[in-house]
């Protein structure tokens, strides 16, 4: 009965592509899952889950590109077009079976936060700072509108931990923010800081947008960019110094820092 | 009539009908430096080419002479081989091609039909073949290894190794030897039991195989705890050298299973991460060198060991990824020296013997923790290259550490074997990476040249006083072998994952390099 097994196998194969998680609260499932994420997933998104250089917080209960069963078995099964998560074949990690990825599933949702955690701020102040008297704005956009000499911060919120946020504005050294990715490179470009002397004897410091052996291409702050030929430099001198202020709280109080932090964590990313 | 006429003519003609490449050309490569005939470009693994048209003096002329595109996505990261005109190389998924090396044009092109449950563990890649009178040889990501014609493509014979749902993969370039074509398996990620075998030539017919892990009572079983030798790992997936005044095979070897966590397995660990010196007609263990005893950071000694004869020594040397220059007395396996030419803080002293050994803040734990290098260690399978000319021994470095974290994991045939994972440093350190030179006697640095970031492409060196490379931003890159100054360079549009060779066609030098899902070749106008 060739026929009746074809379709059975359907039934089974249309069974893993479920709306629910079949494992959701197996603790076994979930030990399992840890594992396969520790292989796969952790390279970008940490350890814990808690998100990595360049991958969200995986614990909040919100997630930008999906938080059904359904829509993030979708999207670790067949990576998220757009961004750097690629499909669980292999190409970081060794690949994961649908069961797998329900067992990670389950994992992901041992570990996330039972209440989204509410920022203790206020959202709507922490807009008119960010627009207003903090002058984020001035290097950074939100939904459109600000500059571009630091990272887009629309998508910010909905992927990043409040504690990584807090850190990347009251110490901007310690991390820098990841930029251009490219495929064959181990990393992404981060926002370092580039100073160089010109022929003409001119001195341009700004954001590396992108670098090799003989090029640099690097925005000022007045958003000018510059596209340079290593050779033709008097010099070139690179920092890990971020061109962004640290907003310590002489220049940001707690609670304004807690204000801004709430409306990164409002703003929905289209 | 000019020359070029002549040769298309004698193409024509069926002149390359059938290749017939005898095991003594490839033993006397250096004979025909106009010829690529083997991974290395030799059987002493130098990576060097005689041809010296293109040169310190005339480089900036260089140009992209022709390019051709596979088609197929992921790693491109074979080494091309040339014979008399004609171009073959392997493309990811296990696809083949032969090119007129003039004109890049293709002659014949294979893919292999693969099923849909391969287990490659990094990537659908496949290094390169194997050439040996009238046949190409390769391996495949479903562990088969084949014959095609040279002429055709056509299939010869094909013969599974060994059960590929158990995690095992050919990747690396076979070595032809002698009448055989050797073979190293992959698969250290699936906790698989590693070997290395030898292949008929004419039949497909086993001749021998080394496991690289012994199996209970045999010699260095003792090296593993309980049971743990029977997921021990221990793949063999870079191409060895073999050297026919010994009729010695060196072939090394990867990381033991669970890579990343030791307990369990304590002991050791033999064969793995070792340099391995077996007898080329039976395969039999002449002598073994330990590289990294218990490895539990995934550093592979996978890297092209170097053989070398320099003040009347026999040598073979190697960059390993765990950071130390390694020089070995190739007749007897005893170490002579090791010295870091990277960024090391795993050993804080060395065995009786002068090797490297581990400190006790170096083990993974639970909770990371930072060790330098990183998991893809200062060098990995990229090839280095030793130029006589300069007397030395380049290579392409990383700067980059990582926390490395272990966790029980059970064993399950045929999924991933890790026991945890590592992930780049969270301070949020820069990483670099460079072009070293590095004099193998003293292992002192003569010249380094850093890139932005760490690249995989492997190394080249000609006659021509040249040292070619790439940056993983796309450049591919000539230097000056004696200062590190980049004498010219030329954008492919993506970083390469591939080693550069060199051959000639009708009196004109040829550079060639795989960079994206093309093969770029370069000459001067």
């Amino acid at each position: 009965m060739p026929s009746k097994v074809a379709g059975f196998l359907l039934l089974c194969a249309a069974g893993l592509a479920q709306e629910h998680n079949p494992l959701a609260n197996d603790p076994n499932a979930a030990k399992a899952g840890e594992f396969q994420f520790r292989i796969n997933c952790s390279f970008c998104h940490g350890l814990g889950a808690r998100g990595g250089g360049r991958g969200p917080d995986l614990t909040l209960a919100r997630k930008r590109h999906g938080t059904t069963d359904s829509e993030m078995f979708h999207n670790i099964k067949d990576g998220i077009a757009g961004t750097a998560m690629p499909a669980a074949i292999g190409s970081i990690g060794v690949g994961m079976t649908d069961e797998e990825i329900w067992q990670v599933l389950t994992y992901l949702r041992s570990v996330q936060v039972k209440t989204p955690a509410q920022p203790p701020g206020n959202a709507a102040n922490g807009k008119d700072a960010f627009f207003g008297s903090a002058r984020c704005f001035q290097c950074h956009m939100v939904q459109g509108k600000g500059g571009r000499l630091g990272p887009d911060l629309t998508g910010t919120g909905s992927s990043r931990s409040m504690e990584s946020i807090v850190e990347s504005i009251r110490e901007p050294n310690k991390r820098l923010a990841a930029g251009l990715t490219e495929a064959t490179k181990s990393f992404p470009q981060e926002y370092e800081t580039a100073t160089v002397v010109t022929a003409e004897g001119k001195t341009i410091t700004g954001v590396t947008l992108n670098e090799d052996s003989f090029t640099v291409q690097i925005m000022d702050p007045a958003e000018r960019i510059y596209l340079l030929e290593k050779d033709t430099l008097r010099s070139f001198k690179k920092t890990r110094a971020s061109l962004m202020p640290a907003y310590d709280k002489s220049q940001l109080s707690d609670k304004e820092l807690g204000d801004i932090v709430a409306y990164l964590m409002s703003v929905e990313a289209k | 009539m000019n020359r070029a006429k002549l040769v298309g003519l004698l193409l024509i003609g069926g002149s390359l009908a059938p290749a017939q490449v005898s095991f003594d050309r490839i033993l006397n490569a250096a004979k025909e430096p106009q010829n690529w005939l083997t991974y290395s470009g030799d059987l002493s693994g130098h990576r060097f080419s005689t041809l010296d048209q293109i040169n310190t003096g005339n480089v900036k002329s260089l140009a992209a002479k022709w390019v051709y595109q596979t088609g197929a996505t992921g790693k491109f990261e074979t080494t091309p081989l040339v014979v008399d005109g004609i171009l073959y190389g392997t493309a990811p998924d296990d696809r083949a091609f032969a090119l007129d090396a003039r004109t890049g044009r293709p002659i014949w092109l294979y893919q292999r039909q693969l099923p849909g449950d391969i287990r490659p563990c990094c990537g659908r890649v496949n290094r390169g073949l194997a050439i040996l009178g009238d046949k190409v040889f390769m391996g495949t990501l479903d562990a088969h290894m084949m014959a095609l014609d040279a002429k055709t493509g056509n299939v010869v014979w094909d013969v599974p190794a060994v059960d590929y749902t158990q995690g095992y993969s050919f990747t690396p370039a076979p070595l032809a030897v002698k009448n055989e074509v050797v073979m190293g398996v992959a698969g250290g990620e699936y906790g698989i039991r590693g070997f290395i075998d030898a292949y008929d030539a004419e039949t497909g017919k086993r001749n021998w195989r080394f496991y690289t892990v012994p199996a209970k009572g045999e010699p260095g079983s003792e090296t593993w705890e309980g049971e743990s030798n029977k997921t021990g790992g221990a793949a063999a997936w870079i191409t060895g050298v073999y050297d026919p005044a010994t009729n010695l095979i060196f072939w090394p070897t990867g990381n033991p299973s669970p890579s990343n966590r030791g307990a369990g397995r304590a002991g050791d660990n033999l064969y793995s991460n070792t340099l391995l010196a077996l007898d080329a007609d039976t395969g039999k263990l002449k002598w073994h060198f330990q590289f990294t005893k218990h490895d539990e950071h995934d550093w592979d000694s996978t890297e092209v060991p170097v053989m070398l004869d320099l003040n009347g020594k026999h040598l073979i040397v190697q960059a390993n990824r765990n950071g130390y220059f390694y020089v070995v007395d190739r007749t007897n396996g005893k170490l002579l020296s090791a010295t870091p030419y990277g960024k090391v803080t795993w050993s804080d002293h060395k065995d009786a013997e002068g090797r490297p050994a581990p400190s006790k803040e170096s083990s993974p734990t639970l909770e990371g923790r930072y060790v330098c290098p990183g998991a893809s260690g200062v060098t990995n399978w990229m090839s280095p290259t030793f130029n006589p000319a300069t007397g030395l021994f380049y290579v392409n470095i990383r700067e980059q550490c990582d926390v490395f974290s272990t966790a029980p994991q059970p064993y399950e045939a045929g999924h991933a074997f890790y026991g945890s994972a590592y992930i780049p440093a969270p301070q949020g350190e820069p990483y670099s990476g460079a072009l070293e030179a590095i004099d193998p006697m003293t292992g002192e640095i003569k010249w380094s040249f850093k890139h932005p970031s760490p690249t995989w492409s492997g190394v080249l060196s000609t006659a021509g006083g040249l040292v070619f490379s790439a940056d993983a931003e796309g450049n591919f890159i000539a230097f000056d072998a004696r200062s590190g100054k980049p004498l010219w360079h030329f954008q492919t549009g993506s970083g390469a994952i591939a080693a550069p060779m060199s051959y000639a066609v009708d009196g004109k030098q040829y550079i060639a390099i795989a960079t994206g899902s093309s093969l770029y070749t370069f000459a001067l106008p």
